[in-house]
């Protein structure tokens, strides 16, 4: 196997399936990402969930997939045709290119990871900034006032929330000093008797509470789902989408959600690591975990006000991740020496 | 480090909407006047307890989860009925096989929405339908129009006409909806039955 995947043209073929696998995969892993949310948040309200498509409501994706492909692709009149197409194309490639870099575990000697860059995570940064445009640019092009402020929205919201998302996974890249995904996950520390992996969430609890508040601001969802906004905005951005192109800005709102579920497991939860479990069910079972917080929080908090967003984001979320940085870099200098 | 970070967690501010939801558009970040002003600690005092206050809600959610569904899934099961709901009507038959209607026309008279229609025919020696003079040639209730106002029922002043419990109707073309007399002479379930029963003792 290694002599054909040292060979060029096997290399490409292994990536390329790597490629398609993984597209499948992420796939899959969304709409069942919108199955267990859906019953996750019916669980939490009193009531079942979808269950009647299949067997507990397992095809209801199936279902909704082929209703909304099927819808007619409805460009309303004075849009700017181009862009109001292209903008959900940006969002879904952007939250699929993320998954370029993101490892899912190293299992007898075989790499689940597309491409091991050793600036991953910073990849993984500029590749979800680009959300921001497909937000703005449909928000924009949709030539609709609600659509205009929640794509307003989402691009005063994302700017806020990524410098405070940055800053707290800085003391992680300090703390294992790279910015390799397969590094920070396979961080170990020997401490006394004990030599192995550790969650790092262990050393920087701060650096966490930020990145998941940060996070959830960043992927627009409730309690920070301002762009969106039904009630104030019916729909923010998505007022005009419907169809296939509403299909894509949802399968990249889900694609995203996971993405940061899976890079807070990799960063915070020490990756594919859980004792005997082998390693790819133990990021699966790590990941799961992580969007049942998302989807707890969605299901506990109420929408923030407008000025409530950016206060927290500038003036606590900010300052505090600033904080963390310096007081993180103090004892690290006071403990390595 | 903990006890260092836990400071940093002090600055006022942020994490305060979900316990002031009254204070409306105050811009000021100090919460309103607290029990104790003196205490040299009242900012991170109500950090501390807006973390606990969103803590709380996040633990309400969770025992919720943890709560069986309350949904009646709906078409196996189906939440109980009052004994006199107004559901489809009936034509009711004596016990010799005659109609009750007599076709008064009080039914159609008393109906808000005018969705009875009567047209009664004289009975004869050789055809008799109902014990009066008359019977109902054509009995017709137009169901989209009906507001199950049960009217139709006080007014009869032979009970002939009676409305049950089914509340089921929907169908798949208006024409469906007009019940004619064949459909509206079906036999009545059991408990519209105990239910006249029961009218007729009091």
């Amino acid at each position: 196997m290694s002599g054909f995947y040292n060979d060029p043209i096997g290399h490409w073929i292994v990536v390329v399936v790597a490629m398609a696998l993984l597209l499948f995969v992420v796939l899959t892993a969304t709409a069942y990402t919108v199955w267990f949310e859906r019953v996750a948040l019916g669980r939490i309200q009193r009531r079942p969930g979808p269950n009647r498509v299949g067997p507990f409501g397992l095809l209801q994706l199936a279902a909704d997939g082929i209703k909304l492909a099927f819808k007619e692709s409805f460009v309303p009149a004075k849009t700017d045709k181009l862009i109001f197409v292209i903008a959900p194309t940006i969002g879904v490639a952007a939250a699929f290119l993320a998954w370029a870099v993101i490892p899912i575990g190293l299992w007898y000697n075989v790499q689940y990871w597309i491409a091991d860059v050793n600036v991953g995570i910073l990849v993984i940064f500029a590749v979800s900034s680009l959300n921001v445009y497909a937000i703005v640019l449909g928000g924009y092009a949709s030539n609709n006032k609600y659509s205009l402020l929640g794509g307003l929205r989402a691009s005063a919201q994302l700017i806020s929330y990524e410098m405070a998302l940055g800053l707290s996974l800085v003391p992680t890249f300090m703390i294992v000093g790279s910015l390799r995904l397969r590094d920070i996950a396979e961080y170990t520390v020997s401490w006394g008797p004990y030599h192995g992996p550790i969650p790092l969430i262990l050393l920087t609890p701060i650096g966490f509470l930020i990145y998941i508040i940060s996070a959830t601001a960043e992927t627009n969802r409730t309690p920070f789902d301002l762009p969106e906004a039904e009630q104030e905005l019916i729909g923010g951005f998505l007022t005009e989408y419907s169809g296939l192109k509403f299909t894509m800005y949802y399968l990249a709102e889900y694609l995203n959600v996971i993405t940061v579920s899976a890079l807070a497991t990799l960063l915070f939860f020490g990756g594919w690591y859980l004792w005997i479990v082998p390693p790819v069910f133990a990021f699966l079972i790590k990941v799961v975990l992580m969007l049942f917080l998302y989807i707890w929080l969605r299901a506990t908090f109420p929408r923030l006000r407008y000025d409530m967003l950016m206060r927290l984001g500038w003036k606590v979320l900010l300052p505090l991740a600033m904080a963390n940085v310096i007081v993180t870099a103090i004892i690290l200098v006071a403990v390595q020496g | 480090m903990d006890d260092e970070q836990q400071d940093r967690t002090s600055p006022p501010g942020g994490l305060q909407p979900p316990t002031s939801p009254a204070s409306g558009e105050v811009k000021d970040r100090t919460p309103p006047p607290r029990p104790s002003p003196a205490s040299g600690e009242g900012g991170s005092h109500s950090v501390v307890d807006d973390v606990g206050a969103l803590l709380k809600g996040l633990r309400t959610t969770l025992g919720e989860a943890m709560k069986p569904p309350v949904t009646t899934m709906y078409p196996e099961d189906k939440t109980p009925r009052s004994e006199r709901y107004r559901g489809r009507h009936y034509l009711r038959r004596y016990d010799n096989g005659l109609e009750r209607c007599i076709g008064c026309e009080l039914c159609a008279a008393a109906c808000p929405v005018g969705c009875i229609l009567v047209i009664a025919a004289e009975n004869t020696e050789e055809k008799r339908v109902s014990p009066g003079e008359r019977y109902a040639k054509t009995y017709e209730i137009n169901m989209l129009r009906c507001i199950f106002c049960g009217y139709c029922e006080d007014a009869c002043p032979v009970q002939a006409i009676v409305l049950g419990p089914e509340y089921e109707l929907s169908d798949t073309s208006r024409e469906k909806f007009i019940y004619t007399k064949e459909k509206l002479l079906e036999p009545m379930p059991p408990d519209v039955q105990a239910r006249l029963d029961a009218k007729e003792k009091k």
